[in-house]
Formats: C-alpha cells, structure tokens, sequence
C-alpha cells in the first residue's frame, strides 16, 4: 500500500514507477468472469475485477413495456446499472440518480451498436448491472459482465465487448485505474472496444489531457481490452464447452 | 454511434431442432470469431465483412458446404410451424388472449381458434390470466405475429399440475426417438406428461411421481449431450426414490427447488458435444468434441 503523501494524497506513483498496489502503467487487475450464474435470467454474468463485484443479467428478446416505446423495425435495449446501497463505503442512497441514469444510457448505446437489432422488431433486449462492490471502473465491469450475460443469452452479436478505464496518474498514462487513482488521479477515460473492427462503442473522459496522452491512453486502452476479450471468452468456453454443464448452474460458494 | 455500423445480419436459424448437423465438425464458437476457410457462404448464425465470415451468436459452428452455420447453444424459443408448445395466459381481451409461449414475442390466441363458442367479451370465462394450455404455432407471419391454434388432438387447456422450463434444445433428447424416452418415463412414474416444442414441460401427478419426473428431467437437461443417456435415465427411475442430485429445471412454481438441493460439485463430464442432439445414444464421446 502506498503511504500518505503531502495533504493526506496517497502516493500514486513511486519512483521506480509502481503504483499504489504495487502494478506497473500497462497492468490490469486480476479479472474473473462466470457466465450464467444465474439460472432465472435468460443470460448472466458476474465479473470480479479488483475489488469490483458485478452482476448482470439480462431477459430478452422480450415485449416491451411500456408499449410506446417498441420500434416497428428492431429491438430495442434498455440497460439499467444500479449500485448497491451497500456497494461503496458511504453508503449509497438507493435508486437512480444522474449518474446512474448517464451510465445506463451510454452502456445501451455501446450494445446497440454492436447487437443485431433488426432479428427481433417489436421487443426489448433489457439489460441490469448489479454493483454490488466498488472500486472505480464500475461502468466497464458491468458493461463486460453485461457483454458476457447477452452472449450467454443467445444474442446476436457483431462481437464481445470488453472494456476498461485509462488514466493518467501522477502524470502517468496508466491502465485500469483504481479506486484511489481514480480519485486522486488527473484523468479517467473508459473505453470499449469491438475487437472485431477495431472500433470503439464508449469513450468518455473526466480530466485533463493532451493529445499525445490521449493517443497513449487509447493505445493502451485497446491493448487492455484485448486481453479482457481472451478473460470474457474463457469464461464462456468454461460454461458451454465440453465440460462444462450447459444448463443453467448455480453460483458456487 | 448508429446502426451504420452493423453488417447485414444471417438470422439466428431454427435453434437447432433438426437434431444434430450433416458434418461432423462442430466447434463451439463465440460472438466475433472468424470461421475460417474460403468459397464459404455466411448462413444463420453468421454475418459477413469485407469478405470474411464471424460467428454472431454462441453455439456450434457446422458446415454444410458451401455455407456455414452457427447453431445457437443458448437463446430463447424460436417459433416454428407445426410446434406443439406449452403456453401460460398473460393478457386477456375481449376477442382473443395472449399467451406467453417463452419466445420473444407474446402469441395471440383468437377465439376463434378454440373449440369453444365464445361470444365477444366472454373470453375471461374460459381462460384467465395465469392458465396453462397447449397450443400448436400454424405460421409466423411477416409482421413476426406467431399465430397459434387451440383446436386440434392432444391441445387444449392444462388444468392443474405444473409446469417445468428447460433449453429448447435439450427437448428432442426429452421425446426420444419416435418418443421413447418419453413413453420409458410416463410408464415407470405414472405422471402425466405434455411436452412442448419450447421446452415447457407440463406435468401432472402424484408429488412424489412429480419429483421423479423432475429428477430425470434435470438429468436430460444437464447430460443430454453425453452418451449412454438412456441408460442413465432409466437406472435413476428403476431405483424408485428421489435421488440425492434432484435439481430441477427450472420451475415455473414460485418455490424453485421442490426437491433436494442440487450439489455444487458436478462430476467432471467427459469429452462429448453440448447441445442438440435427438435422442440418438450411439454417438461417440470425444470423437466430435468441440475444440477449445
């Protein structure tokens, strides 16, 4: 653990250029996927990331309610992340704020662009992430957790979404900020990426940068994401390859 | 980011109900894996880019040269002509009902399409909300309206009993060849059994004949892709007594686990294919499994 700097700051970076739990810029957090831990919902998933739990589930394609919002040509994808009151060490008044309404829309965007829509008009493809523990980069946990839980549902897809959370720290590029980086750092960019085209479905960015730390950020970014992929489809070869149970399954304790 | 993006898409297919592909060769595949190979021509399950055919959604790559499939694993119902499902009554209006049959998409039951004479606004008198029937799906319409009939052998409404969930693909390793395994299992419990093409499984009896009924119905649904099926399942419902691994499919009950809780250890299964398959038990293990 780093120990505290000037003005109670953590100390994000050492000299020899590790961070405050000891990882280099381009490493990630030890990441654990299951697919369909579930068995009500019609696909799920729950990612351990760090000290980040995520549960996603998702139902569809099913009727829409309300009625006025189905779309006569496709899908459509409601997504809803919520963070758990007991998920953050204040503890988080229930229900949808801001923050959590931001986060649902820019993750139901990011699948819309990457789900067949048009295979199923008149229903909705509705998407829950569950944070039950956190510790930054929540939205790109849930979005993988989700992206494995369409996958497990039998959704059609132009490809997996693996996402992850740059930053910049202490002035640093670095790969999968953490809670404290997050706080104390300089900047937060999480991205998304379809690793089949190269494209990003989610960028945003809080902070500050400049276009050659921005082009850094990306690079490292992707580099990130892919190694997120190979995590998110072991995971679904262990559920549905040859010895796993291809029925539903229960969380192991 | 719009729909631009998204290249023209091949169709999810037919889950798979024919029973196992032509080809031998079936590896499981992921949303985004390039099939290799060249001439190939993108079918259901697949799309096309720039020249190189992706798996769409998870399942079982199979060829049928020249195009190559993705047989989906996972995934709701799809409807088809001729299916015989099991439905539940979600909504009801004055002409006709609507029911949830586990597609995408709820069915409409007219009232003309019941053996009853029901005048306009009468429907609530002869199903409610909540009822179980079984109906067949005579087409799918363009508009993606799944008509079904209640008029015909064997359909009708469910009364009593309860009713069990499993994949829809795992249903014809349920009816068996020319319904074997499920005449071996209607014969050794006693339970009345209606099996539908959406994997809804209806059943009615005696509860302890009902969580024999469950106990092999998990069974199926969990080592249906294993050889030596039949043997397994008619072993488990010679010995008579609940066994010790009843988990069930899922129920449609509110209380999901009637029966003992099922073990968190599974034995490791040995090499053999998840997924469709038609009752056949002399398939052989390991010969096709899946690569990783």
């Amino acid at each position: 653990m780093g120990s505290v700097g000037a003005k109670d700051v953590p100390v994000l970076m050492s000299p020899e250029g590790r961070r405050i739990d000891g990882r280099k810029v381009d490493e990630l957090r030890s990441l654990r996927i299951t697919a369909g831990a579930l068995r009500q919902a019609d696909g799920s998933a729950f990612v351990e990331w760090g000290a980040n739990k995520v549960m996603a589930a998702v139902y569809g394609p099913r009727e829409v309610h309300p009625r006025h919002l189905q779309e006569n040509n496709k899908a459509i994808v409601q997504c809803r992340y919520n963070m758990a009151a007991f998920s953050v060490d204040e503890r988080k008044r229930p229900g949808l704020d801001r923050r959590s309404q931001e986060i649902s829309k820019v993750i139901a965007e990011a699948f819309e662009s990457v789900i067949f829509v048009e295979e199923y008009p008149r229903t909705s493809i509705d998407v829950y992430i569950e944070v039950l523990q956190a510790n930054a980069g929540t939205r790109c946990a849930g979005l993988v957790a989700a992206s494995v839980a369409l996958a497990d549902a039998g959704i059609p897809m132009v490809d997996l979404l693996p996402a992850v959370a740059v930053g910049k720290v202490a002035g640093h590029v670095v790969l999968d900020l953490k809670k404290e980086e997050d706080n104390y750092g300089e900047a937060d960019l999480p991205m998304a990426l379809v690793p089949q085209s190269g494209r990003l479905v989610l960028l945003q960015m809080e902070g500050h940068m400049n276009r050659e730390e921005l082009a850094k950020a990306l690079d490292l970014g992707v580099l990130g994401c892919r190694k997120i992929y190979e995590e998110m489809k072991r995971a679904l070869r262990e559920r549905y390859g040859p010895t796993g149970a291809s029925g539903p399954m229960e969380v192991a304790a | 980011m719009g729909d631009g993006h998204r290249p023209r898409h091949r169709g999810r297919g037919d889950g798979g109900r024919n029973g196992p592909p032509a080809s031998s060769e079936r590896i499981l595949v992921l949303p985004g894996e390039e099939v290799p190979g060249r001439g190939l021509r993108p079918g259901p399950g697949t799309y096309r880019v720039n020249g190189r055919i992706y798996a769409s959604v998870l399942g079982l790559l199979t060829h049928k040269p020249p195009v190559v499939r993705v047989i989906p694993l996972s995934g709701r119902y799809i409807p088809k002509a001729h299916d015989t499902v099991v439905g539940t009554v979600t909504d009801v209006q004055g002409t006709f009902w609507l029911l949830d049959i586990g597609a995408p998409r709820w069915a409409p039951l007219h009232m003309t399409g019941t053996p009853w004479k029901i005048d306009f606004g009468e429907t609530a008198q002869y199903l409610r909300v909540g009822d179980s029937v079984v109906v067949g799906v005579e087409a799918i319409e363009n508009t993606g309206r799944i008509g079904v009939t209640m008029i015909g052998d064997g359909l009708g409404k469910l009364e009593g009993g309860t009713s069990v969930t499993i994949s829809p693909a795992k249903i014809p390793r349920v009816i068996g060849r020319g319904g074997s395994m499920i005449q071996t299992i209607t014969r050794h419990t006693g339970a009345r059994i209606v099996v539908g093409q959406n994997g809804r499984i209806w059943i009615d009896g005696a509860p302890d004949q009902l969580v024999r009924v469950r106990a092999v119905l998990s069974l199926i649904e969990e080592e249906g892709h294993r050889s030596g099926l039949t043997e397994r399942v008619e072993a488990l419902l010679r010995s008579g007594d609940a066994p010790s691994g009843a988990g069930t499919g899922r129920s449609d009950d509110a209380d999901p686990d009637l029966g003992p809780n099922p073990p968190f250890d599974r034995e490791p299964h040995g090499p053999g294919e998840p997924g469709p398959g038609d009752g056949d038990d002399d398939d052989e293990p390991g010969a096709n499994a899946p690569g990783a």
